[in-house]
């Protein structure tokens, strides 16, 4: 039976129903059109589906969308603002830090929790931060480049 | 496609208990291992009991007498990132650090990660095995190259797959346990299941127990601990090989010690044999050489797993040395 929660994506709040075995990226890709979130793996190996919530990234195919009710969620459509691209998705852009573009929502997600965090990491921080987002194109070298680029600036 | 289930979201604990006491109902905390069971149909949900909104069970505090008592709802990262667990419990930060990859500890908790399921192919695909209440363990004559060397009790073959536990068993601490009955607390070396003494189930909780906190003893100043995982990718994987350690340490002399394997057994194994090689001796060349002998004495390789053996001897070689070196760098 579904069940009305109130979820917070990218600043603006939500009414949804939800099945209670529904996932957090099905809430937002089906319920709320917010398709920059990936279905890769579905079991937390891929990282594709990685949003913020309550200001860290977590998988979100193995979040319940009752589970995350009441939480704050930050998806890749929330990172542009009027003044266009946030400076880490024009990195991307400018680095050639984009392939296929499937890993790059979850890569990007990421990337900036770590520079929120932690403004000038090595690069062994940068590659442990996005450990847990597989890019099959296997382009991490420039996905690693483009996370330094910002913060250098 | 996930099974049908109905979702409570209870606001005490003893409701969560009370939930849990019913039949088909489990607990549900960051949910990184419980949706992958229900993805794979490991087992029957009927009920879904979260209990994420019971705060109480979250964080780390000073107890009285100086240990730390970890609420099961703090996350593997906050205990990987945690000052005082960094200082003077290593070999739990380490081994918390080691967990997955970055979400998962960011959603995982410590006491999911005490009660997690095992990670066989077989027993999470479509095979009735003996943990399932089938007659065969189909990865005894299959594919074991992830399987277990130790205490598989000639029944069921898994490696318990966490690397905290390893790391809270070497260090001595005790489980919380609240149910129905109460509160009750057993040490974490005792928590997991013995095939031998029951194949259906990974850890010794009753219907409607939960894990509620662990609790650490006092730190000692002379105490060393570590934690050492070998896996083949740097993120995600599970220990092919891996050790706790925590030593008593005189100087380089090992007054007493405690070594847990990950990746060794269907439970976090304690080797008593390498600890009887090195109490109350100096981490010289020749102690080491019989620690490594030690670690993989009675081990009972299966086809595609023999590999683990010079794995499992060359790794605490090389923590016993390393141990060695920074105690001589101490003194």
């Amino acid at each position: 039976m579904k069940k009305l929660i109130t979820l917070t994506v990218n600043g603006k709040s939500h009414e949804v129903a939800v099945e209670p075995n529904e996932t957090l990226t099905d809430t937002l890709r089906y319920r709320l059109g917010l398709t920059g979130t990936k279905k890769g793996c579905e079991v937390g190996d891929c990282g594709s589906c990685t949003v913020v919530m309550d200001g860290k990234p977590v998988n979100s195919c193995l979040v319940l969308a009752m589970q995350a009710a009441g939480r704050t969620i930050e998806t890749i459509e929330g990172m542009e603002t009027e003044k266009g691209l946030h400076p880490l998705q024009e990195a991307f852009v400018e680095k050639g830090a984009i392939q296929c573009g499937f890993c790059s929502p979850g890569m990007i997600l990421s990337g900036k929790s770590l520079l929120e965090k932690n403004p000038n990491p090595s690069e062994a921080e940068i590659r442990g931060a996005i450990s847990g987002n597989l890019c099959r194109c296997t382009g991490y070298q420039k996905i690693v480049e483009a996370i330094q680029s910002v913060k250098s600036e | 496609m996930m099974a049908h289930f109905s979702y409570v979201r209870p606001r005490s604990l003893k409701e969560a208990i009370g939930h849990l006491a019913e039949n088909g109902a489990r607990v549900h905390a960051g949910g990184t291992d419980l949706l992958g069971c229900l993805r794979d149909q490991v087992f029957d949900v009927r009920k879904v009991v979260s209990i994420s909104g019971l705060s109480a069970m979250r964080g780390v505090e000073q107890v009285a007498g100086g240990g730390l008592r970890i609420g099961a709802l703090t996350t593997i990262a906050e205990i990987s990132e945690h000052p005082l667990i960094r200082k003077h419990y290593t070999a739990l930060a380490q081994g918390a650090s080691e967990v997955a990859s970055p979400q998962l500890r960011n959603q995982g908790t410590l006491g999911g990660n005490l009660c997690q399921k095992p990670r066989c192919w077989y027993y999470r695909g479509e095979f009735h095995c003996m943990r399932k209440g089938g007659d065969v363990c189909y990865a005894a004559g299959g594919e074991n190259q992830f399987h277990c060397i130790f205490g598989s009790g000639g029944r069921c073959f898994i490696v318990h797959p966490s690397d905290t536990a390893p790391a809270l068993s070497a260090l001595d601490a005790q489980v919380e346990i609240t149910g129905p009955g109460g509160l009750r607390t057993m040490p974490v070396e005792n928590f997991h299941v013995h095939p031998e003494d029951d194949v259906l189930r990974e850890t010794w909780l009753e219907r409607g127990e939960i894990v509620t906190a662990v609790r650490l003893p006092a730190p000692q100043a002379s105490l060393k601990s570590t934690y050492r995982k070998i896996r083949a990718r740097r993120a995600w994987d599970f220990a092919l090989a891996g050790a706790a350690l925590a030593l008593e340490l005189d100087g380089d002399r090992v007054v007493d010690g405690r070594v847990v394997l990950s990746g060794a057994a269907p439970v976090p194994w304690r080797s008593l044999l390498v600890e009887d090689t090195i109490r109350g001796k100096t981490l010289d060349d020749r102690t080491i050489d019989a620690a490594a002998d030690a670690v993989v004495k009675g081990a009972r390789p299966l086809a595609k797993n023999k590999y683990k053996l010079p794995l499992f001897r060359g790794m605490i070689q090389e923590e016993l040395r390393r141990i060695h070196q920074s105690a001589g760098a101490d003194g």
